[in-house]
């Protein structure tokens, strides 16, 4: 009865391009490209880490170059400079709608937050796989995110922050020490679960599309790059410009006005 | 039960497991299209807000989003990384 159900599926898998194997089927892991072996601990060095390096060699490439190309600052700009303090400005009135001007500073910090996992979604384009697919990533960004928060709010709130999780009642610091902890929690797997799951459908879909019969490989037309705007540039900006406005609103919230 | 390979059972429970996690869409729908509308009704009555409407409504909507991303890993974990078949 088993064994029957599994044929019958893969036969529907077949004619919509899924591989029911689950050895050669559809493999949303990233791939591990090696294993290292450092002092006994074994390091797996996976697609996801390749990827952003090459994105992380590419920004600072970037920043190299427009470092060079604009050494004499000039008082009337033009050109490249242009471009440079419309996306600087951009970020700086978006920092200081969010933050108040008192803290304005934070707009360095998260302009590399910003344009890392913006490329990082955009990469998905290129035919990499987007290093933000990976909870490793956005994990790691999420647990800066972390330390920002309780930093900030020891450092202005001094005793009031520790008094805040005893209220409103005393009964409730459970309650707020988890609800602490979810927003990390909340705040990667947002960005995660977006980015990966657009991969997975577009993925999905050039699979259908790869095993197409005859007249029907018409569809490879026009649909990948419609859902490709979707998936890889409208989600990709909407989640980076949500995943920095939320990660400054927590932070502002633990600050005391 | 006589018979039935035990690996194809728990795929197929994981399916439908999977299938049910994914329910939880109806909550985010619901609340972003209220969250949406409401925005649109502000627009209509304030055009000139029409910026930090799009932003709060955009926060709004992230938020309410989270249960549905939740239900999402949960799917996308029952279907790919499947916990339950190394236990058989």
């Amino acid at each position: 009865m088993g064994l029957h159900l599994l044929e019958v599926s893969s036969v529907v898998g077949h004619l919509i391009g899924w591989n029911n194997n689950p050895s050669e089927g559809l493999d949303v892991n990233a791939r591990i490209i090696e294993k290292l072996n450092i002092f006994g601990v074994e390091v797996w060095i996976t697609e996801t880490i390749v990827n952003t390096w090459i994105i992380m060699a590419v920004l600072i490439l970037i920043a190299f170059i427009l470092r060079l190309k604009m050494k004499n600052y000039k008082y009337k700009p033009s050109g490249l400079q242009n471009v440079v303090e419309l996306a600087i400005e951009y970020m700086d009135s978006f920092v200081r709608g969010a933050m108040t001007d008192q803290y304005a500073y934070f707009g360095n910090w998260f302009f590399g937050v910003f344009v890392l996992i913006l490329v990082s979604n955009l990469s998905g384009l290129l035919g990499f796989r987007p290093p933000t697919a990976d909870l490793g990533t956005t994990a790691a960004i999420t647990l800066t995110t972390f330390f920002l928060i309780h930093f900030m709010g020891i450092i202005k709130g001094k005793s009031g922050y520790f008094k805040g999780y005893l209220e409103p009642l005393p009964v409730l610091l459970p309650i707020n020490i988890i609800s602490e902890i979810a927003t990390p929690i909340s705040l990667s797997f947002r960005l995660f679960g977006n980015i990966l799951g657009g991969m997975i459908i577009m993925s999905m879909l050039y699979m259908a599309l790869g095993n197409l019969p005859g007249i029907f490989k018409i569809f490879n037309f026009g649909i990948p790059a419609a859902l490709h705007i979707y998936f890889d540039i409208f989600a990709g900006c909407i989640q980076t410009l949500i995943y920095v406005m939320l990660s400054m609103t927590f932070i502002k919230d633990k600050i005391p006005d | 039960m006589e018979g039935m390979d035990p690996k194809a059972f728990v795929l197929g429970c994981s399916a439908i497991g999977a299938g049910l996690a994914m329910i939880a869409g109806i909550g985010p729908g619901i609340g972003q299209g209220f969250a949406a509308g409401k925005s649109a009704e502000a627009v209509g009555r304030q055009p000139e807000a029409r910026g930090t409407i799009t932003s709060t409504m955009l926060l709004g909507c992230a938020v309410a989003e989270s249960t549905g991303i939740y239900a999402l890993v949960i799917a996308l974990i029952l279907l790919f990384a499947n916990p339950l078949i190394d236990k058989i």
